[in-house]
């Protein structure tokens, strides 16, 4: 019996699908499952025990380089959805000109140079500047967050305004609403599921960010993943796959809040 | 006694709401294409007056509302209301609000919130805001639908809540952007009478842009016929319907014949004409016009008779065909010179018509049937 075509039936995509899936999630099950590992072998499975979230919870530069990261990604986050908004609102309210497309490359400088290139450039600029005020604190690395958070903000940002019925920010002035009050009472409102979902990637993605941080902290200004990346050079223990599964449980915590905040706005 | 029904419109009888003096509007499209939406248009609306902007689109009316409304801004001309230059004021200075074609009304608030939101605006007290809401809301008969979202009535009711939002500031004109185009058949019908009445009871100049001529006749005080970036004709429905004194409105409005014609003597708002085929009649002139020489008279499919023999005819052809249409039987006119007539002739259920095509027949135009067209 032949059977009808489709072009959802085509030979070998199960197995490809499979492949992806467990390319995709293999390693994260694994990690999570080591993670509740008695013994210290992130290989050898010698039991189920928490032993390993509670000696995390209770490694004092673990909390220290966390509590860092909480520090930045916020603070970053919001710098960068506050100036992406700015951006997204100048780069879609005007009719286009020759150089805007000019302008989305130049906003969105950080995805295409390579991270390396901007560390390097970074740790260059910041060690003079460093020398001249004599200042080593956080401010470098929330300044080089924030930097690169921009286009994360910025995309989805723009993607909601871009469609938005202009007609609404007209009708708003129709009825005697100053340029100020169209954008508090109609564009901000309206526009509030980007602005979140653009705070929200900004955050994760500062959280996660190792190459950047590693060459602008100053000495002793480790954040997770730094950190992380620090002790797997010694010795990986279960207490890393600890942590990244509570990092793992919080992503996925965020989301789906953004999810429900966002459903419930529109 | 032709055109003895046509009522010249008299620029004086109430006061002038919004002038425009030379409006003239250029847009600039990619590389150097530019578009002349307007071209020196002058208008007077008067106040407490249901003005229609009618005209195939491309025309200029949506651009002449939208810089009424203030969304866009003039290249030359002014724009007075109430003597004064409103044409280069942003769109919150100006006592004028929109009914939009795609309403826009806010989402994110309920229906009374958006009523409201010009008023809180202009920083009217509270109390004052919810009553007038309340008022707007049995005006328009939505009182039950106060707190629903926008997005949970149906377009007929989001019309109504446009309505009401844009006339609860009692701004001196309301202008209305093809706002039943969106609507199906019944309701727009309805509608049209909610306007009317919404305006006989505001007391509010309305500025209403259409391109539909049907719901121009019926609802207006006066029409313009625009095209082509400028005013063609201003009138009453009635005015504009009998009395078109250019070929572009006879043939916008309704149906025409057109027949070429010679003056032969002029008086008054009449003149005695003779047919291409020889017959002479008495047709309107144009308000204010004295052509001579050839000219194009136009007559309507139902202001025009079939003559009981061709003797007493004005016109003689051959049938081409005869349709019918319910109220109506359309008969197709081949006249001697190959142009064709058409006459439009209501039906009744006692005779029998017996239009057979191919049969002679002859056409009758009565004095007074015919208008004499300036071009």
């Amino acid at each position: 019996m032949a059977r009808r075509y489709s072009v959802q039936r085509q030979r070998g995509f199960t197995l490809i699908a499979l492949f992806c899936f467990v390319l995709l999630y293999l390693p994260m099950v694994t990690l999570v499952a080591y993670a509740f590992n008695a013994g210290i072998s992130t290989s050898n499975w010698e039991g189920v025990s928490l032993r390993w979230f509670h000696a995390a919870a209770a490694n004092e530069r673990i909390i220290d380089a966390t509590l860092r990261s909480l520090t930045i990604a916020p603070i970053a986050g919001l710098i960068a959805t506050v100036a992406a908004t700015m951006a997204a609102l100048a780069t879609t309210r005007t009719a286009p000109y020759p150089g805007l497309t000019f302008k989305y490359a130049f906003i969105n400088q950080p995805l295409m140079v390579p991270e390396i290139v901007t560390a390097v450039a970074l740790l260059v600029v910041f060690s003079q500047v460093k020398v001249w005020t004599g200042y080593s604190g956080l401010g470098y690395l929330i300044a080089a967050h924030t930097a690169f958070c921009i286009p994360f903000a910025y995309l989805p940002i723009k993607a909601r305004l871009e469609t938005m019925d202009l007609t609404l920010e007209r009708a708003a002035a129709d009825l005697y609403a100053r340029p100020w009050m169209v954008f508090r009472r109609v564009t901000l409102p309206l526009l509030w599921p980007g602005i979140l979902a653009g705070f929200m990637l900004a955050f994760v993605v500062s959280l996660d960010d190792v190459v950047i941080t590693e060459f602008v902290k100053s000495a002793g200004q480790e954040t997770l993943p730094t950190y992380m990346l620090g002790q797997l050079r010694r010795q990986a223990t279960p207490e890393m796959n600890a942590i990244s599964t509570v990092f793992l449980g919080l992503s996925i915590a965020v989301v789906t809040l953004f999810f429900f905040l966002s459903r419930r706005k529109d | 006694m032709a055109g003895a029904n046509r009522g010249i419109t008299d620029l004086t009888a109430g006061k002038i709401a919004i002038k425009a003096r030379g409006i003239t509007k250029v847009f600039h499209g990619a590389g150097n294409a530019a578009f002349k939406a307007l071209d020196r248009v002058s208008v007077s609306i008067r106040e407490n007056e249901f003005f229609t902007l009618l005209g195939p689109s491309g025309c200029g009316k949506t651009t002449l509302l939208r810089l009424i409304a203030g969304f866009e801004y003039p290249d030359e001309g002014e724009i007075l209301l109430d003597g004064k230059d409103i044409a280069l004021l942003t769109p919150h200075q100006r006592p004028v609000n929109t009914v939009f074609q795609s309403y826009a009304l806010f989402p994110h608030m309920t229906v009374g919130e958006n009523i409201g939101f010009g008023l809180e605006m202009l920083g009217k007290p509270r109390r004052e805001i919810a009553a007038r809401v309340d008022e707007m809301l049995r005006l328009v008969r939505m009182e039950a639908l106060k707190d629903r979202r926008t997005s949970q009535i149906s377009g007929g009711q989001q019309q109504r809540v446009a309505l009401a939002r844009a006339l609860a500031p009692q701004p001196k004109v309301l202008l209305l952007d093809e706002p039943l185009s969106a609507l199906d058949y019944k309701l727009r019908k309805e509608m049209q009478v909610e306007l009317k009445r919404l305006q006989h009871e505001t007391g509010i100049t309305f500025i209403f842009v259409t391109h539909d001529q049907e719901e121009a006749l019926t609802m207006s005080d006066r029409i313009a016929v625009m095209s082509g970036g400028s005013i063609l004709q201003v009138g009453t429905p009635r005015e504009i319907y009998d009395s078109p004194d250019k070929r572009f409105v006879a043939d916008f409005i309704g149906e025409a014949n057109f027949l070429p014609a010679t003056v032969l003597s002029a008086s008054g708002d009449a003149a005695k004409v003779a047919l291409g085929a020889g017959a002479e009649i008495v047709a309107g002139l144009p308000h204010g016009e004295r052509p001579d020489g050839k000219v194009t008279v136009m007559v309507r499919p139902e202001h025009a008779e079939i003559a009981s023999g061709t003797s007493g005819a004005t016109l003689a052809g051959t049938l081409e065909s005869a349709v019918y249409l319910g109220t109506d039987t359309h008969l197709n006119v081949r006249l001697g010179d190959g142009s064709s007539f058409v006459v439009r002739r209501q039906n009744d259920r006692c005779t029998e018509a017996g239009f057979v095509p191919g049969m002679p027949i002859g056409v009758l135009i009565r004095d007074g049937a015919a208008q004499v067209l300036k071009y």
